[in-house]
C-alpha cells in the first residue's frame, strides 16, 4: 500500500489530471440519487426549456431535467462499460493465459476461431447479433465482451507466451505444481503491468462500443438515461442552434455535453493509461 | 519466393471470406423459432407461413439454402428483403455507391495530407507541429465519431453557415454539388483517420533515421529533406502503405456512424435501419459487403507489405 502512493506521488501532471477526473466521475456515478436535483425519468416541466436556475442544463424532449439524466447517465453508461470490460476480460485473459499454458489442440482452436471473429470489424459483428438476439442490455453485454475478449486473449497469450519461457516456471514444473497454481502464482503477477494497461484501452473501447450503438439507437433503451442515447436524442436540436442570444446558442450545445462527457473520460483513462505503460516499460530496463 | 507468399495470402483472405460469410449466414440459424414466424408474427395461420417460407425459399435444407445465398451473392442477387419483400440488390445497389463514394472522397482527401505531414513531423522532430501531431493522435482515439462530427456542425453549419448539416445527395446530382453537400461527413471522416496514419508515417521515418547509411548520407552533407525523400522514403513505402490500407478499412466502419449523424443515403444507414426493423436479410447482405471489404482491403494492405518489401525480391 505504501508502494502504491509512493508510485503515485512520482506521477506527471497529466496522469494526475486524468486520475482526478475518474475519480470524479467515479463519484458522481456513485452517488447519482444524492446530487442529481430531479430524478432519472421523470418529467419535471415543459418541453426543450434553455438553461436557468430552475434546470441548469434545461429539460429535453419529453421535459426531463438534462443535468439529472447526465448525473444518472455516469451511473449506466460508465457502469454497464465497466461490467463489461471486466467479462471481457475475465473471459479473454483466462482463454489466453490457458492457450499459452496448455498449448496443443486447445491453443490451435481457440487462436483459429479468434483470428475469425478479428477479420470482421465488431460493430458489424455487434450489429448482425443484435438483429438475431433483439436489443436487450444482456445481449449487448455479452456481445461485447466477447467480441472485446479476442483483443485481451491475444495479447495476455504474448504475454504469457514470454513468460513461460523463464527458468522460474520450469523450475515450478519439475516441482510438481498444478496448472493452476502456475497460471495464478508464476504468470499472472508477472503479465499484471501490461494487462492493468491494456484493461484502461479496452475499457475505453468498450465504452466508445457502448455509446456509438446507444447512439445508433440500438444500445442502452429508453427511459434508462445513457450519454450515447442522449446525443442522438438532442442532436436535432443542433439545427435550430443561433448565436443571437447565449440561451438559444445552448440548444447548439445539446448534443455536445453528453458527447463531451463521454470524449473527456476517455481522454482521462488514456492519460492514465499512458503513465502506467511508460511505468511498466521503464522498470524492465 | 515472393510470389509464394502473396499467394499463400491470397489463399488465407479467401478462406477467411468463406468463414466469415458462414458465420453470417449460420448466425440466423441460431434464431428461436424461425424466421418466417419471427417476421410474421404470433398470429400467423400456418397457410401464410407455409407460403412465406415457400415464397423465400426456406423449405429447403439449411446447407443448400448457404450456397443458394453464397452464388447469389457473389453475382449481386442478395434475395428479398424480409421487412418490404422487394429484392435487396435493388435497395442496396445506389447505396453502395454511396458510401463508397464518401469513403473514397475522404481516403482521397486523407492520405496524401496524413503522409505529408507525418514526413514533415519526421523532418522537424520536436517542433511544435511534431507535438501537436502526438496530442492530436490522442484526442482522435479518445473522441466517439459523433463528437467530431457535430462539433463540425456546430461549427461550420450553425455558426459559420458554410456548408449544409445534412448531406442529402440525389442520383441526378452534379459532382461539385455532390462534394459540397457531402464535405462535412467527408471531413469528420479525415479527421478521424488521419491522425494515426500521420503518426505511422512519423514512427516509420523516425526509425530509419538512426540507420547508419542514414547518418552516412547525412555526413556526405545532403539536404535534409533530400535524406528523408530520397534516402529514408523508400525504406518506408511498406509500413506506410500498410497502415495507410488499415485506415482505408477503418474507414468502411466509421462510415456506419457518420452515415446517420448526417443522414446520409448510404449502406451503413440502410444497417442501422434495418437492424431496428430486424429486417434479417438486409442485414446479412450488408454485413456480409462490409466485412468482404474490410478483408479485402486488410489482404491489400499484407500483399502491399510483402510486394514493397524491397529484401524478398532479391532471395540469397
Amino acid at each position: 500500500m505504501n508502494a502504491l502512493l509512493k508510485t503515485l506521488r512520482t506521477a506527471p501532471l497529466s496522469a494526475r489530471i486524468g486520475m482526478a477526473l475518474i475519480a470524479a466521475y467515479a463519484v458522481v456515478a456513485l452517488l447519482a440519487p444524492l446530487l442529481a436535483p430531479y430524478p432519472e425519468a421523470a418529467i419535471v416541466g415543459a418541453k426543450y426549456l434553455p438553461w436557468s436556475a430552475e434546470h441548469w442544463l434545461g429539460t429535453d424532449m419529453l421535459g426531463r431535467d438534462v443535468l439529472s439524466r447526465m448525473i444518472y447517465g455516469a451511473r449506466n453508461t460508465v457502469g454497464i462499460a465497466l461490467l463489461t470490460t471486466l467479462l471481457a476480460f475475465a473471459l479473454g485473459a483466462g482463454t489466453g493465459l490457458l492457450a499459452a499454458t496448455l498449448g496443443g489442440w486447445f491453443e490451435t482452436t481457440s487462436s483459429r476461431l479468434v483470428d475469425v471473429l478479428m477479420a470482421v470489424p465488431s460493430l458489424i459483428f455487434a450489429l448482425l447479433i443484435l438483429t438475431i438476439a433483439g436489443t436487450s442490455v444482456v445481449a449487448l453485454v455479452l456481445v461485447i465482451a466477447v467480441l472485446d475478449s479476442t483483443r485481451v486473449f491475444r495479447l495476455s497469450r504474448a504475454v504469457a507466451q514470454g513468460i513461460l519461457t523463464m527458468d522460474y516456471i520450469e523450475v515450478a514444473r519439475m516441482r510438481g505444481e498444478g496448472l493452476g497454481w502456475i497460471i495464478r502464482r508464476e504468470v499472472l503477477p508477472n503479465a499484471s503491468a501490461p494487462l492493468i494497461a491494456e484493461f484502461g484501452l479496452r475499457f475505453c473501447f468498450v465504452f466508445l462500443f457502448i455509446s456509438a450503438l446507444s447512439f445508433l439507437g440500438l444500445g442502452l433503451q429508453p427511459p434508462t438515461a445513457d450519454w450515447g442515447s442522449m446525443v442522438r436524442e438532442s442532436a436535432k436540436l443542433i439545427a435550430f442552434a443561433n448565436f443571437s442570444s447565449w440561451q438559444a446558442a445552448t440548444f447548439g450545445l445539446a448534443p455536445l455535453l453528453p458527447a463531451g462527457a463521454i470524449a473527456l473520460l476517455t481522454v482521462a483513462v488514456n492519460l492514465v493509461v499512458d503513465w502506467v505503460l511508460h511505468l511498466s516499460s521503464g522498470l524492465k530496463e | 519466393m515472393i510470389l509464394k507468399l502473396v499467394l499463400r495470402r491470397f489463399a488465407i483472405g479467401a478462406l477467411t471470406l468463406l468463414v466469415v460469410s458462414a458465420l453470417i449466414f449460420w448466425a440466423v440459424e441460431l434464431l428461436p423459432g424461425d424466421i418466417a414466424s419471427e417476421v410474421l408474427g404470433q398470429s400467423a395461420t400456418p397457410e401464410t407461413l407455409a407460403a412465406f417460407r415457400e415464397r423465400n425459399g426456406l423449405t429447403d435444407p439449411a446447407m443448400l439454402r448457404y450456397l443458394h445465398w453464397l452464388g447469389g451473392a457473389l453475382t449481386g442477387d442478395f434475395g428479398l428483403s424480409l421487412a418490404n419483400q422487394r429484392p435487396i440488390a435493388e435497395l442496396i445497389g445506389q447505396r453502395v455507391a454511396n458510401t463508397f463514394f464518401l469513403a473514397g472522397y475522404a481516403a482521397v482527401i486523407a492520405v496524401p495530407l496524413a503522409i505529408g505531414l507525418g514526413l514533415l513531423a519526421a523532418l522537424y522532430r520536436g517542433s511544435a507541429l511534431d507535438r501537436f501531431i502526438s496530442t492530436s493522435t490522442l484526442a482522435v482515439i479518445s473522441f466517439p465519431e459523433f463528437f467530431v462530427a457535430y462539433i463540425l456542425i456546430l461549427l461550420f453549419s450553425a455558426w459559420l453557415g458554410w456548408f449544409p448539416s445534412l448531406a442529402t445527395v440525389s442520383p441526378g446530382m452534379g459532382l461539385g454539388a455532390r462534394l459540397y453537400a457531402t464535405f462535412l461527413p467527408a471531413l469528420t471522416m479525415v479527421l478521424i483517420v488521419m491522425a494515426h496514419m500521420m503518426r505511422m508515417t512519423r514512427a516509420a521515418i523516425v526509425n530509419l533515421l538512426a540507420l547508419p547509411y542514414i547518418e552516412m548520407a547525412q555526413l556526405k552533407g545532403l539536404r535534409r529533406w533530400r535524406v528523408i525523400a530520397v534516402h529514408a522514403l523508400p525504406n518506408a513505402v511498406a509500413p506506410i502503405f500498410t497502415v495507410v490500407a488499415l485506415n482505408l478499412a477503418y474507414l468502411i466502419v466509421g462510415v456506419v456512424l457518420v452515415e446517420v449523424v448526417f443522414v446520409y443515403p448510404g449502406l451503413g444507414q440502410l444497417l442501422v435501419d434495418s437492424v431496428a426493423k430486424r429486417d434479417m436479410t438486409v442485414v446479412q447482405a450488408a454485413c456480409l459487403i462490409f466485412a468482404a471489404t474490410y478483408i479485402v482491403l486488410n489482404l491489400l494492405a499484407d500483399v502491399l507489405g510483402i510486394v514493397s518489401n524491397p529484401r524478398l525480391l532479391h532471395p540469397r
